[in-house]
């Protein structure tokens, strides 16, 4: 079986050289849009784990974004399809939960789509903190730029968007209300 | 009940219902219910009990977590259509959609453990109540009393948070991983919850009479929360499992900075006791979980295995 893992949990990790058919086959996995941002694609949004081929057999392992993210079955289908269509005989879609998915693994080029898409893309996930989490009292922050008319700081209407990923914010500036990708 | 799409329907692009079935084409139709497939397409579910824990113990404990999120992802999605504000109703929606998802989780590693055949829709769908393993928190009605939701949100959520936050060590890779990604989503279901708490504790005062008429009601429901199953025992010692009672320092801290801040009182009220030292875990339940699970289960049994 030859495999290459696209991502740990730290990030992008370079593995071996990735040998031409494995290459193929993480092309028309990364070719997947996401169901809800079809301006993403999976690899964009980092939720592909790993892919293994193992001659007209495929493996793709993927990690939902939220543990209830209805988008995930509809990503397992695409991916099928995508990969049927490219010749493969069998393919298999897995689903790991560990180590929990990061708005961190979303691409330079995923955040660079989201802007131009008009959804704020996120800031960077708080770091880990040693003991009890805190509470967080304080309204919430403006350092959100409008993805409209640039103006750097906006408010956040909700918290909770029509995703699960996404938050509700609004511009001072140019008035026009926005999605922004929530941290986690 | 299948409802699959046939080659002599005319196509129709207004028609939702057709345009969903249409995606089953793939020789895929689903259970009505839910996918059922998690088992199948879950790396860590099927993954082997670890050494020297009791199979029978490990699913007990996968089903009072999963339990919890289940029942009370149920209650929080009766709020969808009678939130006060589109926003919340959208807020409580997402909370009750990442319960949901780590309920499915956990559900099926405890389908998987047991080795009963059943999967995460078997046991969600098809159980009676007294083989429900839900603290009574959970299962309340907030009788559409929106400062009632909050109240019982910022306890529940500040007592999953303090629970899984430990349960991110757990020798039981699904707990584990389900831990590490409920941590982040309860951090904001408690922020939603403590928000709400200040700005209707500390706003008019009819918002605050009724925000702490609302704490007050759920008060007796914390006691449970901090008692120690006989699984969770043996599971503590194995590794597998947290202490509850051991969150108790950490949850009251949050409650009494959230009250303080909200110029709310915390209530001096006993908490409800247990019958013949059994309650929720062991599934002695209020009557409020018949209700929910009439309404919850109604559809799966009347139409087994139905796809659509």
């Amino acid at each position: 079986m030859v495999s290459a893992g696209l991502r740990s949990s730290k990030g992008a990790v370079r593995v071996e050289p990735p040998s031409s058919e494995v290459s193929r086959a993480q092309g028309v996995v990364a070719g997947v849009v996401d169901p809800e941002m079809p301006m993403l694609t999976l690899d964009d949004l980092g939720v592909v784990r790993s892919v293994d081929v193992d001659g007209d057999a495929v493996t793709v392992t993927i990690t939902p974004t939220y543990s209830g993210c209805p988008a995930i079955e509809e990503m397992r289908q695409d991916l099928r399809v995508a990969l049927t269509s490219a010749g493969y005989a069998r393919v298999e879609v897995r689903t790991v939960f560990s180590p929990a998915w990061s708005t961190d693994w979303i691409s330079d080029d995923g955040r660079r789509k989201l802007a131009e898409a008009g959804i704020a893309p996120p800031g960077r996930a708080a770091a880990e903190t040693v003991g009890p989490i805190p509470l967080t009292l304080t309204p919430p922050s403006s350092a959100v730029r409008c993805p409209n008319c640039g103006a750097p700081a906006t408010e956040e209407l909700s918290r909770f968007g029509p995703t699960a990923c996404t938050a509700l914010r609004r511009c001072p500036s140019c008035r026009e209300p926005f999605e922004h990708m929530k941290e986690i | 009940m299948n409802a699959h799409h046939t080659d002599v329907e005319e196509h129709d692009a207004t028609n939702a219902y057709q345009s969903l079935s249409e995606t089953t084409d793939h020789d895929d139709p689903r259970w009505a219910f839910g996918t059922g497939i998690v088992e199948e397409a879950g790396a860590e579910i099927t993954s082997s009990v670890p050494d020297g824990v009791d199979p029978g113990d490990l699913a007990a404990y996968c089903l009072m977590l999963g339990d919890d999120a289940l029942i009370y992802s149920h209650r929080l999605s009766e709020w969808v259509s009678h939130a006060p504000e589109l926003e919340e109703e959208v807020a409580l929606a997402n909370t009750a959609l990442d319960l949901l998802g780590q309920a499915r989780v956990l559900l099926a590693r405890a389908g998987h453990v047991e080795g009963r055949d059943r999967d995460e829709d078997a046991l969600a769908y098809l159980r009676p109540d007294a083989e429900f393993r839900n603290v009574g928190l959970a299962e309340l009605s907030d009788d559409l009393d929106f400062a009632r939701c909050i109240a019982r949100l910022l306890v529940f959520s500040s007592w999953r948070l303090a629970v899984l936050h430990r349960l991110q060590g757990s020798a039981d890779p699904v707990l584990a991983a389900v831990a590490g990604k409920g941590v982040k989503e309860i951090t904001y279901h408690r922020d939603y919850a403590a928000r709400w708490t200040l700005r209707l504790g500390d706003g008019t005062a009819e918002s605050h009479r009724r925000m702490q008429a609302a704490i007050d009601a759920v008060w007796p429901y914390i006691g449970e929360l901090f008692r120690t199953s006989d699984e969770e025992r043996r599971l503590v010692e194995a590794g597998v499992a947290i202490d509850p009672a051991d969150t108790r320092e950490e949850v009251d801290a949050v409650l009494d900075q959230v009250l303080e801040k909200a110029t709310l009182t915390r209530p001096e009220r006993p908490f409800i006791g247990t019958i013949g030292g059994r309650s929720g875990r062991q599934g002695v339940h209020t009557e409020h979980l018949g209700h929910a699970l009439a309404e919850m289960q109604s559809l799966a049994r009347r139409h087994p295995g139905a796809t659509w």
